[in-house]
């Protein structure tokens, strides 16, 4: 019996969110409940009903395409877990 | 059996903006690495994006130039995949509802036009940089957010050397309507290349095999010269060839599959919630239209018609607009455009170069190329004394006319003078007068070079000719 | 005592010369000191830096300079940047990460002279309605030390009822401004969606969070609105909307108001005594002139799975940035794939992990219609719900909670029970309207009791006018919690 079914195991991978055996025990059972919760949705008709594409009714919202001011490298780099010649530092990218 | 091969591009350009998609930061390259960045940019928690004007002004001015629709309406999606150097590892795109959708290019090819059907053009952003050490890599944020523009073909290319004059087209194209510098060197312009083969004959497409993020044409042109061979050898083989991304190694000249992801990329694309759709209206598309300009192809066939030109002439003309716009002022209305061209070409590209200048720098009008053609063929000057003009007229801005006048360097096509500076020279030389008497035809160019050196080189060279042979047969 | 007076009165005073914004802000330091051990709503300050700011606008108001919150220290969620300090959203993977900008609403509180000073405790990531999700140990509500402040604003809510801070900034993306206001007993405005800049705000649902004041009373929420609201062009989504004098719609007069009741709202779990408290305010607003009239709001019953779609979906794509490449408390992989996992795997809580994973999955390929497009759907009908419910009313109102706080860890364990208490909060910010939880009353047990009510888009001033309407003819707001 796995710890959490195929296709939550997938979202996790995709997510890259490592989890301990029993928090995947745990989390699987809370996530299928949810799920069978929401499945209420299949209870309404939305046949012809738009989706809320955007909260608010705007369109067209554009910027100039005038400088402004970067922070400074050091801002940038303050918060970097490891740097090295200006850059962020990770390991090693394989392609 | 005999195969066909079947080949889409996708071709990524940054655009020429002065700042980033999203945000204020610098779209310039070769700054010092993470000094042109933001909050926004650098994905930091809480920043919003806030799209650029200009990149949407040069994308639909693009879709414009390659003949396709530009919609009234077009949205921003997310496309989610982590990467170190996609900082908020989500890149902002558009999936459904594009700028730019449906059009073509047209370029030459072989003997004859091809036509490429665009699917689409749309916009996105740029990723960061990455260096790889040896046990690490390093993250460079400058170019993260740059405005990409993204270029699609149907799958119409067949063979490697189309391929790559498509690319060469879509450059200019890209280059004169100044959306892009399209410098390869600073990594401005990148290709994915899709090849499949397919028996000749068979309509179904074969497997579709992707090479990622070539940075030259000619390498373009050679891994796909490469592949489809390759992918042909495997088929007649009796292999199969599965969908797959293969990365080209120029060096030693073939592709190789890339490690297989563990996760199949599920981009889980849905519309962003920040950004709101663009909906151009009329007078927006039109002050866009405004700036649609000539396309290479139309300009050297159009160079070609109206003023009687060679294709290489007009090709240098199409490969430097600004000497092409000097040249159609320069060559108005003349009797002889070639003759101009020939000026433009040589003598005042010549000077541009030697001086560092452009054609925006040049003293003289351009119509005064035109007077002095019109001068010589009109027999007023010769072609020696004409290149004496010239510079005059480059370094002092004035007219031939003047210059002529000024210096007294009309051509002397007067029988009687002529025929006085003929005589003064044979007199003084009479070996030579002797020699050609004899028969010896090049003593006449001694002579004549005499008579010129009398006149300063005025003397009109071809009555010279004539009257030194008239003067010496009798 | 300064640290209890509310904005209008300590303004007051500062500009009568009775008080220094030193002294005030001096004393809720001291409060901070003396309570905030047993309440845990600051996950930390800095006092050096608060006093800083408050002499500078002791002087700025001696040089003649009259700004609207001259003075007056806010407390900030820590959700919000401030420039210079930390920002966690109580979470451990941010690490130490200090902010190196403002969010557009610190800038403004700045500019109106305001001392901004303090990060208060959340649910972490503002996932979640008790702050028990905090990484740092949950906010405690003062009325009953083991009761729930509620979430995700729940140090807000807690620092404002114990007078820790004059006023305090929260964020709301399905009730967690009004909701821990409804359970400490004071005021929760969630302004209308694109009314206040999100430009600073750590994102957790795009289209559903707005930022928004937790106060005193209804007066300090409309001066803390005028502050905040308005234009600003680094959010696309932020409405050009001229931001009118909130203060000047609090006139007393509430006759004609017409207020909808929702009758899917009379549901089983609602606590008679909240029902009861309730009822009894919305007499009182009938009393003053308002009309009162059932309407129906159909799709009320899809609220909930509409909203954990969608914020979770969005919260998806928004946490993908939490990887320990740029920022944050790496841990170390041999791959960077390896290091994200690790880092995420660690860094993130429980209920951030749950959403997380929900939302990528409602999004991955072959789920996404039945999951992500079905629920932009129903946002569809549950905003037409209200639309058409405000074509025959000015304002809904309702309880804000089914029930009063419950006891810390009595619903931890069931994530949906959890969300499911959501039910009046949450379909506000899918329909894009604005709300607010004014105190109407106490349980047997001593707890605050919250009235709700729901404006259309861009109807603060209605909003305000009828909640203080109501808020003047009664004492809740009046009460503080006793203990010590």
């Amino acid at each position: 019996m796995p710890n959490m079914r195929e296709d939550l195991q997938h979202a996790v991978k995709l997510a890259r969110i490592e989890l301990t055996a029993e928090e995947e025990a745990r989390l699987g059972s809370q996530l299928g409940d949810i799920l069978k919760y929401v499945d209420k949705l299949n209870e309404l008709d939305v046949e012809g009903v738009e989706p809320t594409a955007h909260a608010v009714p705007l369109t067209n919202v554009l910027r100039e395409d005038e400088p402004r001011e970067s922070i400074s490298h050091e801002a940038a780099m303050r918060n970097a877990p490891k740097t090295a010649n200006g850059l962020f530092i990770v390991p090693k990218i394989v392609e | 059996m005999e195969y066909e091969a079947v080949i889409g591009l996708e071709t990524h350009v940054q655009l020429r903006t002065r700042t980033k998609m999203w945000c204020g930061c610098a779209n310039e390259y070769g700054a010092e690495a993470n000094s042109n960045v933001c909050p926004v940019c650098l994905g930091l928690p809480g920043v919003l994006p806030v799209p650029n004007a200009e990149a949407l002004r040069k994308t639909a001015l693009t879709g414009m130039l390659l003949n396709c629709d530009v919609p009234g309406f077009s949205k921003w999606d997310r496309k989610n995949y982590f990467y170190p150097d996609n900082p908020k590892n989500y890149q902002l795109t558009q999936l459904d509802f594009p700028s730019t959708i449906e059009g073509f290019v047209d370029f030459e090819f072989g003997e004859g036009t091809e036509r490429v059907r665009i699917n689409r053009a749309h916009l996105e952003e740029d990723v960061g940089k990455s260096t790889h050490f040896a046990d690490h890599s390093g993250v460079d944020f400058n170019r993260a957010g740059v405005p990409l523009l993204e270029i699609v073909t149907e799958p119409d290319l067949t063979g490697a050397d189309m391929a790559y004059e498509y690319l060469n087209a879509l450059k200019a194209i890209l280059e004169y309507g100044g959306v892009s510098d399209c410098d390869m060197e600073k990594g401005q312009v990148r290709c994915d290349v899709n090849i499949s083969v397919r028996p000749i004959g068979q309509t179904e497409l074969g497997e579709k095999i992707e090479i990622k993020n070539m940075n030259s044409f000619s390498g373009v042109r050679r891994a796909a010269g490469y592949e489809i061979e390759r992918q042909i050898g495997v088929l007649r083989e009796g292999g199969t060839l599965v969908q797959e991304t293969r990365r080209w190694d120029d060096a030693v000249g073939i592709t190789e599959s890339m490690r297989t992801k563990e996760d199949a990329h599920d981009y889980r694309y849905f519309p962003d919630p920040d950004l709101m759709p663009h909906t151009p209206s009329e007078e927006w598309l039109a002050e866009v239209r405004a700036s649609v300009m000539e396309l290479p192809l139309a300009r050297k066939r159009r160079l070609m018609a109206d003023f009687q030109l060679p294709a290489s002439d007009a090709e240098v003309f199409v490969g430097d607009a600004a000497l092409g716009d000097y040249f159609e002022v320069a060559a108005k209305d003349a009797k002889n455009p070639k003759a101009v061209a020939n000026w433009v070409m040589n003598n005042l590209q010549a000077k541009l170069v030697e001086t560092g200048g452009s054609v925006a720098d040049v003293k003289f009008e351009a119509s005064a190329i035109g007077e002095l053609v019109g001068l010589i063929e009109g027999g007023q000057i010769n072609s020696k004394i004409a290149q004496d003009v010239f510079v005059e007229m480059f370094e002092s801005g004035k007219s031939p006319a003047a210059i002529i006048e000024e210096k007294g360097l009309s051509q002397v096509s007067d029988s009687g003078e002529l025929e006085a500076f003929c005589n003064e020279a044979i007199e003084a030389n009479p070996g030579p007068a002797e020699d050609f008497r004899n028969g010896k035809e090049t003593a006449l160019n001694f002579l004549k070079g005499q008579v010129m050196k009398a006149s300063r080189g005025k003397a009109n060279p071809q009555m010279v000719g004539d009257l030194l042979k008239k003067i010496l047969g009798s | 005592m300064p640290h209890t007076l509310t904005i209008s009165q300590l303004t007051d005073k500062l500009t009568q010369g009775e008080l220094t914004s030193r002294d005030a802000t001096q004393s809720c330091l001291d409060r901070i000191a003396a309570v905030d051990g047993q309440l845990n709503a600051f996950l930390s300050h800095d006092p050096a830096d608060a006093l800083a700011q408050a002499d500078a606008a002791d002087a700025a108001r001696a040089a003649g300079e009259t700004k609207p919150l001259l003075g007056v220290p806010i407390a900030m969620k820590d959700v919000i940047a401030v420039n210079g300090h930390p920002l966690n959203c109580a979470s451990k993977i941010l690490g130490d990460f200090n902010s190196p900008y403002d969010a557009t609403v610190t800038q403004k509180l700045r500019d109106a002279g305001a001392v901004v000073f303090g990060r208060v405790n959340m649910d972490e990531f503002a996932m979640g309605s008790s702050t028990e999700n905090s990484a740092f140990g949950p906010a405690r509500n003062p009325w009953d030390t083991d009761c729930i402040p509620g979430g995700s604003s729940g140090g807000s809510a807690v620092a404002v009822a114990a007078d820790e801070c004059i006023a305090s900034l929260g964020s709301d993306t399905g009730g967690s401004i009004r909701q821990p206001a409804a359970l400490c007993g004071c005021v929760g405005l969630k302004p209308t969606y694109g009314r206040v800049s999100r430009y600073g705000l750590v994102a957790f649902a795009s289209s559903l969070d707005q930022i928004g004041p937790i106060t005193k009373d209804v007066r300090d929420a409309a001066t803390l609105l005028g502050v905040i609201a308005g234009e600003d062009k680094r959010d696309s989504t932020n409405v050009p909307e001229p931001v009118p004098d909130y203060t000047a719609a609090l006139t007393g007069d509430i006759k004609g108001l017409k207020i909808g009741l929702p009758k899917e709202y009379q549901v089983e779990g609602l606590d008679p005594e909240v029902k009861t408290a309730t009822e009894s305010a919305v007499a009182e607003l009938e009393k003053q002139g308002a009309e009162v009239v059932e309407i129906s709001l159909p799709h009320t019953e899809y609220a909930i799975a509409t909203y954990y779609i969608i914020a979770t979906a969005e919260a998806s794509a928004n946490l993908a940035r939490f990887e320990g490449v740029r920022y944050g408390a790496r841990v170390d992989g041999a791959s960077p794939e390896q290091m994200n996992r690790a880092t995420r795997g660690a860094g993130f809580g429980e209920e951030v992990k749950r959403r997380i994973i929900l939302g990528t999955h409602v999004l991955s390929s072959g789920y996404y219609d039945a999951y992500y497009l079905r629920a932009q759907k129903v946002r569809t009908l549950i905003r037409q719900d209200f639309l058409n419910a405000f074509e025959q009313v000015d304002l809904i109102a309702s309880p804000t909670t089914p029930t009063p706080a419950f006891k810390i860890g009595e619903k931890s364990d069931d994530p949906l029970q959890m969300y499911l208490s959501d039910i009046f909060t949450i379909s506000c910010n899918l329909a894009g309207l604005c709300g607010i939880s004014v105190p109407c009353g106490f349980s047997n047990d001593g707890l605050p009791i919250g009235l709700q009510l729901l404006g259309q888009p861009f109807g603060e001033p209605d909003l305000l006018r009828a909640a203080h309407a109501y808020e003047q003819a009664t004492d809740w707001h009046t009460k503080r919690p006793n203990f010590n």
